[in-house]
């Protein structure tokens, strides 16, 4: 199984109660593909960056789900044929987060081979560096 | 007279801040100090970038829009590899501007 963050993002002009159908749609499409859904995030409306068919906002609704290819295939058939929807982004994270796990393990391996006393100074102003 | 050579030749180094003091005689290359770059992600133990974190992945952007280099922000190279994913994840759904008019 692995896992997807599917994002997409809805027409600022959809009604609440059209949303909320349309994301239980979009749970029927997961479960029925034999997928598990942990997460839907509602992230509410929105600013959009640039402009997007001519809106300058929109509803962002994140998913994450497990499930198969085959499953993200059909969602974004979903998503492609309601317009409703101007945007969408599929992400598959499970690899990035297996790294991340691995780097965590090696980093604590390191802190409890040699546990040296840190390095005082210098830490606050790598933010401002970025800044100038 | 200012030494020319911090000028003309290194187009890769970061000009030279004004008013950082004379270095006082020596040729032009100890005249300002240079503050240590550390890569944020490094620093602050991030593994994963993500691209939703807008206020985290614009930060890496210039005004216009712009990845910004390794130069000048002092990100290590497999963290800047891991970055402009996130940057161009956070462009393709419209959280970050790919260029925005001055």
């Amino acid at each position: 199984m692995r896992k997807y963050e599917l994002m997409f993002i809805v027409r600022p002009d959809v009604l609440e109660d059209d949303i909320a159908k349309l994301v239980s749609q979009m749970e029927g499409v997961v479960t029925g593909a034999g997928g598990k859904i942990e997460k839907v995030d509602r992230m509410g409306r929105r600013r959009l960056a640039y402009r997007v068919h001519r809106h300058r906002e929109g509803h962002y609704i994140l998913f994450t789900v497990e499930g198969g290819g085959d499953m993200v295939r059909e969602f974004e058939r979903r998503l492609k044929v309601n317009d409703a929807v101007i945007k969408h982004l599929s992400v598959r994270v499970d690899e990035e987060l297996k790294r991340a796990e691995k780097m965590k393990a090696w980093r604590t391996k390191q802190a409890a081979r040699r546990p040296r006393p840190k390095p005082a100074g210098g830490e606050p102003q790598a933010a401002e560096a970025i800044q100038s | 007279m200012p030494a020319p050579t911090s000028s003309g030749g290194r187009s890769s180094e970061r000009p030279p801040r004004r008013g950082g003091g004379p270095g006082g005689g020596g040729g032009g290359r100890k005249q300002y100090f240079r503050r240590r770059k550390v890569c944020k992600f490094c620093d602050e133990k991030i593994d994963v970038i993500d691209y939703k974190d807008v206020r985290l992945v614009s930060q890496f952007v210039s005004e216009r829009g712009k990845i910004l280099p390794r130069r000048l922000t002092g990100t290590c190279s497999p963290h800047q590899r891991l970055l402009t994913v996130a940057i161009e994840r956070a462009r393709n759904i419209a959280f970050i501007p790919f260029a925005s008019e001055l």
